[in-house]
C-alpha cells in the first residue's frame, strides 16, 4: 500500500520567485513553464503549468501562480503504510496451525487456515496466540503478515524428506507441552491431510475433515466425497478446506520463536527412497510444476525441445505457436487453453497477451526471455531477460548439463 | 505387468459402497475398486475382499464381478463405527497387506480408516499408493502418488496398510455372470459399536460455496480506480538487459536452482 504524496518545496519556490538568487537559473530550468525566447519575449509553455494533485488530476494554483515555477524541485515522497502490530504478551492459550509449507513457503491455503485460527481466537476471546509449527527449511519472509504470533521451526535430518512419523512425534510432544485449544491443518494432498489424520489417530481424538465453516459450537464440513454437507459439533482437530476463512491482511504479528521440541528419535517404518523421475511431458499441463513455454519468438524448435528435455520441464505454448502447428492443441496455455498452476513458468518469446496472462495467473515465479522490454510479460515476470531466446536457451542448456555432470561426479 | 512377488502373499482389500459424484447412485467406490485391482494383480489367489456393513448390498456384486469367488461381509448396522469390528477381524488372522481407498464416497468420508486401523493393529500406514513395485525379503517397494503427477519411492516392511490413490491402475470391468455366481459370506462377529458423534449431526446435499470476492481496500478514489484498471503485474521484477547471454542464463539458472525445480 504505497501511496504517492506530493510534497512542495517552499525553499525551491522561494528561489524561483527571487530572480536575484544565485541558484535561480538552475531552479527555473527544471520548471520550464516560462522561458525567455530568442527575441526577448517571454514564452509560456501551457503544458508545464500546474502540478499533478494528490488524486492524480492536474491542478493549477492560481492564487500564487509564481510559485509554480519551482514545481520541478518538488520532491516526491512515498508513504509505506506500516500495518499495526498485534501483540500477545503472555498467551492464555494457543491455537496450533501446521501449514503445508510447500517448497518452504506458506501457500494461500496455509494463509486461509491461519486466518481461521485468528477467527477462532476472536470468538473465544482472551489472549490467544496462533502457533505455527513448520518442518524443514524455510524460505518464507512474511510470517508476520500471515498472522503467525508464535513460530516453532523444526529442522534437522529427522524431518528431511518424507518423515510423517517424526512430524507426528514432534506434534504429540507439542500437545503435551502446550496443549493447544485447537489443532488446525490444511486439508490438502501436499501433507496436511496425512499429518492431521496421523496425529488424530495417535491422540485417539475425533477429527473433522473438509471443514469449511467453523465456529466454537458447530462446524459445517463436506461428507460423502464432497456431495453432502454435514453440520456437527466442533471438534478439537480440524482439517480445513481452501478458502475456509479470509487470510490476515490488516495486521502484523510478532513471530516470536518458540523453542523446538525434541521428540525421541524412533526408527521410521517408512524408508524414503526419494522422488522417482517422471516423464515431465506425461504430467498434465494443469498440474505441472515447471513449465517451459514457447511463443512467437522461438525460431529454433529443435533447440527448444532439447532445452525442455535437459531442464526436465513440461512443454507448453501460446496460442500463436499452437495455431502455427508447432505444438498440439492440448499444450496451449491461456484463456482458451489450460490454466496452469506451475511454480516456475519460463516464458520464451511470449509477449503476454491478456488471455495468456490469465492462464498463468496462478503461477508463482514467472521468468521471461524476450527481445521487447516493454511487453506485458516482462511486467508480470519476476525475472526478465532481454535477449534473443535461442542464444539464452543454448547457454542455459550448457549450465544445466554442467550442473548435472557435477551432481553425478559428486555422487560417485 | 505382474511385479516380482513372493508366492503365497496374503492381501485383504477393504471395500465400501461408493456414490456416483453426479448422479448420486450407488456404485463400486473408485479407489476401493482400484485397491481390489491392485490386489488381483499382486496375488489373485491370496486376495480376500472384505466389506463391513449390510450383506444384502447389491453393489458388492460389482466388486465380485472383477473375478472374485467370494466377498466377505462383516455384518454392521448403518450407524455403527466399523473400525473396532474390522480391527478385531484383521487381528485374528493378520494378512501381509491391507488395502483401502484414501477416502470413502459415502458417509463421513473423513479418510481416517487406514490410520485408525494402523494405530489399532500397530502397522505402518502408507498413504496414496500408486503402485506396489516389488515385494522381496519381507519388504515392499511402493510408489506413492504426490501432487503434480510426481511419484515417490518408499520401502516398508510387511505387514502394512496401504491406501490406494486414484493414480493407481484403473479397475477392470465387472462381469455380470461371475458377479452373480460369487458368494457373499456374511458373518456376525457380535461387535456393534454405535458411533455416538454421528447420532447428533445433520446431513444435507452439498451447497455450492460462494466464490471469494476480490475486496479492494483502497483509501482514495484514485487507488480504487487504479485497482480496477491495473493489469496484472508482478511487484518489482528484475530486468536484465545489457549483460552477456551467459550472465543472463546464469541468473535464470540460479532462480531455477533456488526454486528447486531442477532435479
Amino acid at each position: 500500500m504505497s501511496d504517492e504524496i506530493i510534497r512542495r518545496d517552499p525553499r525551491a519556490e522561494w528561489i524561483a520567485r527571487n530572480r536575484l538568487h544565485p541558484q535561480h537559473a538552475a531552479m527555473v530550468e527544471q520548471g520550464l513553464a516560462e522561458v525567455r525566447g530568442p527575441s526577448g519575449l517571454i514564452r509560456r509553455n501551457p503544458h508545464a503549468v500546474g502540478f499533478i494533485g494528490p488524486n492524480g488530476i492536474k491542478r493549477i494554483d492560481r492564487l500564487n501562480a509564481d510559485t509554480q515555477a519551482g514545481s520541478g524541485a518538488r520532491r516526491k515522497a512515498t508513504k509505506t503504510a506500516e500495518l499495526p502490530l498485534h501483540r500477545v504478551e503472555t498467551p492464555d492459550y494457543y491455537i496450533a496451525v501446521v501449514p503445508d509449507f510447500v517448497g518452504g513457503r506458506l501457500t494461500s491455503h496455509d494463509r486461509d487456515v491461519l486466518g481461521q485460527a485468528h477467527q477462532l481466537i476472536r470468538e473465544i476471546g482472551g489472549a490467544g496466540a496462533v502457533l505455527a509449527i513448520i518442518f524443514g527449511e524455510s524460505r518464507e519472509e512474511s510470517f508476520d503478515r500471515a498472522g503467525v504470533d508464535r513460530l516453532m521451526h523444526l529442522t534437522g535430518e529427522n524431518y528431511a524428506g518424507y518423515a510423517p512419523e517424526a512430524c507426528v512425534a514432534a506434534l504429540e510432544q507439542v500437545e503435551q507441552l502446550l496443549s493447544p485449544r485447537f489443532w488446525l491443518f490444511p486439508d490438502s494432498v501436499s501433507g496436511g491431510f496425512e499429518i492431521g489424520c496421523r496425529l488424530a489417530a495417535r491422540l485417539d481424538e475425533r477429527i473433522i475433515t473438509q471443514a469449511w465453516q467453523v465456529d466454537l459450537q458447530t462446524t459445517f464440513c463436506r461428507g460423502a466425497g464432497g456431495t453432502s454437507d454435514i453440520s456437527r459439533p466442533t471438534e478439537r482437530i480440524l482439517l480445513m478446506v481452501q478458502e475456509c476463512a479470509d487470510p490476515i491482511d490488516e495486521t502484523r504479528h510478532e513471530v516470536l520463536a518458540i523453542e523446538a521440541v525434541q521428540p525421541k528419535v524412533l526408527k521410521s517404518t517408512l524408508e524414503d527412497l526419494g522422488q522417482v523421475a517422471v516423464d515431465p511431458n506425461s504430467v498434465a499441463l494443469g498440474e505441472a510444476e515447471f513449465i517451459l513455454s514457447a511463443g512467437n519468438g522461438v525460431h529454433d524448435w529443435d533447440n527448444f525441445h532439447h532445452a525442455a528435455t535437459v531442464l526436465g520441464a513440461t512443454e507448453a505454448g501460446s496460442r500463436v505457436v499452437v495455431d502455427d502447428g508447432h505444438m498440439p492443441r492440448f499444450r496451449q496455455v491461456g484463456a482458451s487453453g489450460t490454466w496452469v498452476t506451475a511454480r516456475v513458468y519460463l516464458a520464451v518469446g511470449i509477449s503476454g497477451a491478456v488471455q495468456h496472462l490469465q492462464g498463468i495467473a496462478q503461477c508463482d515465479k514467472v521468468v521471461a526471455i524476450n527481445t521487447d522490454i516493454g511487453c506485458d510479460m516482462v511486467k508480470r515476470a519476476a525475472l526478465s531477460v532481454i535477449d534473443d531466446s535461442d542464444e539464452v536457451l543454448c547457454e542455459l542448456i550448457k549450465l544445466v548439463q554442467e550442473f548435472r555432470q557435477r551432481e553425478v561426479t559428486d555422487a560417485a | 505387468m505382474p511385479p516380482s512377488v513372493a508366492a503365497g502373499l496374503r492381501i485383504t482389500a477393504l471395500v465400501s459402497v461408493g456414490k456416483h459424484p453426479s448422479s448420486g447412485r450407488a456404485r463400486r467406490a473408485d479407489q476401493d475398486a482400484r485397491a481390489v485391482e491392485m490386489g488381483l494383480e499382486l496375488s489373485p489367489q491370496g486376495l480376500e475382499v472384505v466389506h463391513a456393513g449390510d450383506a444384502q448390498e447389491a453393489i458388492l456384486r460389482d466388486y465380485a464381478g472383477m473375478g472374485l469367488n467370494s466377498v466377505k461381509v462383516i455384518q454392521q448396522p448403518v450407524e455403527a463405527d466399523v473400525v473396532p469390528a474390522l480391527s478385531e477381524y484383521l487381528s485374528a488372522d493378520l494378512p501381509d497387506i491391507v488395502l483401502t481407498g484414501v477416502r470413502s464416497e459415502s458417509g463421513e468420508s473423513s479418510g481416517m480408516m487406514a490410520y485408525l486401523l494402523g494405530e489399532k493393529l500397530g502397522l505402518p500406514v502408507v498413504t496414496r499408493v500408486a503402485e506396489i513395485c516389488s515385494i522381496s525379503g519381507g519388504r515392499a517397494e511402493v510408489l506413492q502418488a504426490l501432487p503434480r503427477g510426481q511419484r515417490r519411492a518408499l520401502r516398508v516392511a510387511l505387514p502394512f496398510i496401504a491406501s490406494v490413490d486414484t493414480a493407481a491402475t484403473p479397475a477392470r470391468q465387472s462381469a455380470y455372470g461371475p458377479a452373480m455366481r460369487a458368494q457373499l459370506e456374511a458373518e456376525n462377529r457380535g461387535i456393534e459399536i454405535v458411533d455416538a458423534v454421528r447420532v447428533n449431526w445433520t446431513e444435507s446435499p452439498a451447497r455450492k460455496r460462494p466464490k471469494r470476492l476480490k475486496v479492494v481496500k483502497a483509501k482514495s478514489a484514485a487507488d480504487r480506480f487504479r485497482a480496477a484498471t491495473a493489469k496484472a503485474t508482478g511487484e518489482g521484477g528484475s530486468v536484465m538487459r545489457n549483460e552477456t547471454a551467459a550472465e543472463k542464463a546464469q541468473a535464470i539458472f540460479n532462480l531455477l536452482v533456488e526454486e528447486g525445480v531442477l532435479r
